[in-house]
């Protein structure tokens, strides 16, 4: 049995062509970057930048979830499941995110309830068994996992389930594309996230080749799909013709998915809202809207933390930015390392300090 | 970031349907996802369909691929 | 140190070793490496001494029990390091209100696997205590055996060299997946078995039939990527692994893939991993193959000289990386 839609796209010899034909078109220096953190592990999981000429760089943005939230947000996470009738039910994810002075996985030891589920609906389901308790779930993620979260909160409207709340920190991805290229980072074109386009559809990247005449090309994830990807970004470069096109065309059209927009814009609307190492980006946030609020655990019981902002030695931001590596970083593989993550780039598994200390050669 | 692979609807009750990936069996919300059948490939993420797979656009996708190989070999 | 000890630390990986030793080895004297069993000389015999805690959560889950986990790991153990398992011992530590039908069943399981082990249970111990104060089932197997002449550096990897291939009896992962699948935390089914068995006549046939067997060691928790850092840190050399050749069941892979996990990762309870010399390489996987147990036995790599100790992975796809030691427990993901 294989996996289909698989394992078509990791065949050796069509990756080899692939990386073939990469080496023969370049005809100067490239430097990509991915803001998806399941294309950073995937790139690092297969090993590619091995099968790269040196004159393409691929480099990392800030497409990982876990490593734009703030310390804060997992600081008022542990606040939260320190109190005795709460459930705090999360992706696997934020567990051992370190806070300013703890992890949800910490406290999970220490004796808080927190329970790993795979999706919204579980810990909606775990809110109907315990009519007793509160159950926070934490909504993270960008696009493509923001419109599961609306839909969960939906069906808890319909049932009535006065327990169940949110605690979000789902975010939007271009307005950080925007942000990483206004900064003036030196960019050839985007690695743009496929599942998030799955969405979202295309259109969402077309002011970058519009308004800053950058290449893109929506990528899916498997290592054809990234040489393809790769390959289409050099030749829209070497003709000068930036572009958003779509290499992942089996999941990703122009318009996206159209209900799961619906459904994600009826119950959350965008907002101000800070990413670590950027500060405050406009509208890059997405908040519950008025009908909805009475889910928010906020509105319903603010918690005061202690923020006690990162290390100061901590170069996440400008990692996230792409503005430095991970072996320019003091800390990297000294005192930050994959046990005892200091950052978050360290902690996830897709956070490139991460990857980098786990696959990098 | 979005973890989703390719998975296969086994089964629908209502909104939500049970789908195989390498035999292991998931569930997920068709919510987002219109006129799903046994048999569709769909995107399973956080436990939900976000996408059907096309089949068509796979499969030309692949075609593309072998037709560069065979270009390639000439 | 933290001040907590943390489940991470139970995770097989880079955190129990560090526990391990901040806490016991220094305090207790103990001869380093810590190899899977201790070597022990005394009047002319040389005994092979090994002892393991079993905590598994459920305690019945697909392919095995915590009975058969207790015996399995034990003798494994012992046949990893040379030696023929002889005799075992068994403490229960029993939760108040424990279901006796329980109690029987796994006793059954143990009984069973010494029995087709070939070893003695023959003495043990009982303690019950308050509700609440065990989660429900605490073994620990205690085993002694006796080593082959030749045998006593089989565990430090002492006579590999660069050349010599790596070779594992079967797929990986399954255990890991049929524990996780039975606890029903998580939202998903699955078919998978777990891999629990015991590996000593596998071994016994191995040794018998190939004479450069240099290195054994079984994959516990923390899965292979851990055996193969420790083994890369105890022979200061390299190690190249070509992942094409690691044999997974689609089962584990797929759920692998949904779930974020690395398959090298995970943990195994009927997985060895045997260095032999490169000569020797054909003859062993035949042997192995020949056995229910080595069916899918595979050399999937081999020593290189490298002072940095890196253990290195051929991608499937023609890529190279580096596998590392896992942090501690691996969650499930969805970015």
């Amino acid at each position: 049995m294989c996996m289909k839609y698989i394992d078509e796209f990791r065949n050796k010899e069509l990756v080899t062509k692939l990386a073939d034909l990469i080496l023969r078109s370049v005809t100067r220096n490239y430097t990509f970057m991915e803001v998806c953190g399941g294309h950073t592990a995937a790139i690092n999981r297969f090993g590619i930048p091995f099968l790269l000429p040196d004159n393409v760089r691929l480099i990392s943005g800030p497409g990982c979830p876990v490593c734009v939230t703030g310390t804060d947000f997992i600081d008022k996470a542990i606040a939260y499941s320190k109190m005795e009738d709460v459930i705090i039910a999360t992706f696997g994810d934020m567990l051992k995110i370190p806070g300013s002075s703890s992890s949800l996985e910490k406290e999970k030891a220490s004796g808080a309830d927190v329970r790993i589920v795979l999706s919204g609906l579980d810990s909606l389901e775990i809110a109907r068994i315990n009519p007793e308790k509160r159950i926070i779930f934490l909504g993270i993620g960008f696009e493509t996992t923001a419109p599961g979260t609306a839909v969960t909160i939906k069906q808890a409207e319909k049932e009535s389930v006065s327990n169940f709340f949110l605690l979000s920190a789902h975010k939007l991805m271009p307005p950080a594309m925007e942000s990483i290229i206004k900064e003036g980072v030196s960019l050839d074109g985007f690695i743009c996230p496929g599942h998030v386009a799955a969405i979202t559809g295309s259109s969402i990247f077309n002011f970058i080749p519009e308004k800053f005449n950058l290449a893109c090309v929506v990528t899916g994830f498997e290592p054809a799909d990234i040489l393809q990807s790769i390959l289409m970004l050099i030749k829209m470069v070497n003709q000068n013709a930036p572009n958003v096109e779509i290499q992942y065309n089996r999941a990703v059209t122009i318009k996206g998915n159209s209900i799961a927009q619906r459904h994600l814009y009826e119950v959350f609307e965008a907002c101000d809202t800070s990413w670590r190492g950027f500060g405050i980006i406009p509208l890059s946030g997405l908040i519950l809207r008025k009908d909805f609020e009475r889910f928010n655990i906020e509105n319903i019981m603010p918690v005061k933390i202690n923020h006690q902002g990162d290390n100061e030695f901590c170069i996440c931001g400008n990692i996230l930015r792409g503005l430095e590596t991970p072996e320019d970083c003091t800390l990297f593989a000294k005192n930050c390392f994959p046990e005892n993550p200091l950052g978050a780039c360290m902690v996830s598994n897709e956070g490139a300090c991460n990857a980098w200390y786990k696959y990098r050669l | 970031m979005c973890l989703s692979i390719p998975a296969k609807i086994v089964s629908i009750d209502g909104t939500m349907a049970e789908v195989s990936a390498g035999g292991a069996i998931f569930k997920a919300g068709l919510h987002m996802i219109e006129n799903a059948m046994v048999g569709d490939y769909i995107l399973l993420h956080a436990g939900f369909a976000i996408q059907k797979i096309s089949e068509k656009e796979a499969e030309e996708t692949i075609r593309l691929f072998e037709e560069m190989n065979n270009s390639l070999n000439e | 140190m933290n001040e907590f000890v943390s489940l991470n630390q139970g995770s097989g990986g880079k955190l129990t070793h560090n526990l391990i030793q901040k806490v016991f080895v220094k305090r207790f004297a103990m001869t380093e490496p810590l190899t899977d069993s201790a070597i022990l000389k005394e009047s002319g015999t040389t005994l092979a001494f090994t002892t393991d805690s079993f905590v598994v959560d459920p305690l019945f889950f697909p392919g095995g029990n915590i009975g058969k986990l207790a015996i399995c790991g034990t003798v494994n153990d012992l046949a990893v390091s040379g030696a023929v398992p002889k005799y075992i011992s068994a403490s229960f530590i029993i939760e108040e209100g424990f279901q006796v039908n329980d109690l029987v069943s796994i006793a059954e399981s143990m009984a069973e696997e010494a029995k087709n082990a070939g070893v003695k249970i023959v003495t043990g111990d009982t303690k019950v205590v308050e509700k609440g104060k065990c989660d429900k089932l605490f073994i620990t197997t205690s085993g002694i055996g006796i080593l082959h002449p030749g045998m006593e550096e089989i565990s430090t990897g002492k006579m590999i060299k660069p050349g010599d291939k790596l070779i594992i009896n079967g797929p990986l992962g399954n255990h890991a997946i049929a524990v996780l699948g039975a606890r029903k935390s998580l939202n998903f089914n699955t078919n998978v078995k777990s891999d629990c068995a015991a590996l000593n006549h596998l071994i016994q046939s191995l040794l018998q039939g190939c004479k450069e067997v240099l290195f054994m060691r079984d994959l516990t928790r923390g899965g292979l990527a851990t055996v193969l850092n420790e083994l890369a840190g105890m022979i200061k050399s390299g190690i190249i692994i070509n992942e094409a050749s690691i044999p997974v069941d689609e089962a584990v892979k797929g759920l692998c893939e949904m779930l974020g996990f690395d398959p090298l990762n995970l943990a195994n309870e009927g997985k060895v991993l045997i260095v032999v010399s490169q000569g020797d390489g054909k003859k062993a996987i035949e042997i192995l193959r020949s056995d229910p147990l080595g069916k899918y036995s595979e050399i999937i790599g081999e020593i290189i000289p490298d002072e940095n100790e890196m253990v290195v992975l051929n991608t499937s796809i023609g890529g190279r990386r580096i596998i590392d030691t896992p942090a501690g427990e691996q969650f499930p993901r969805i970015c």
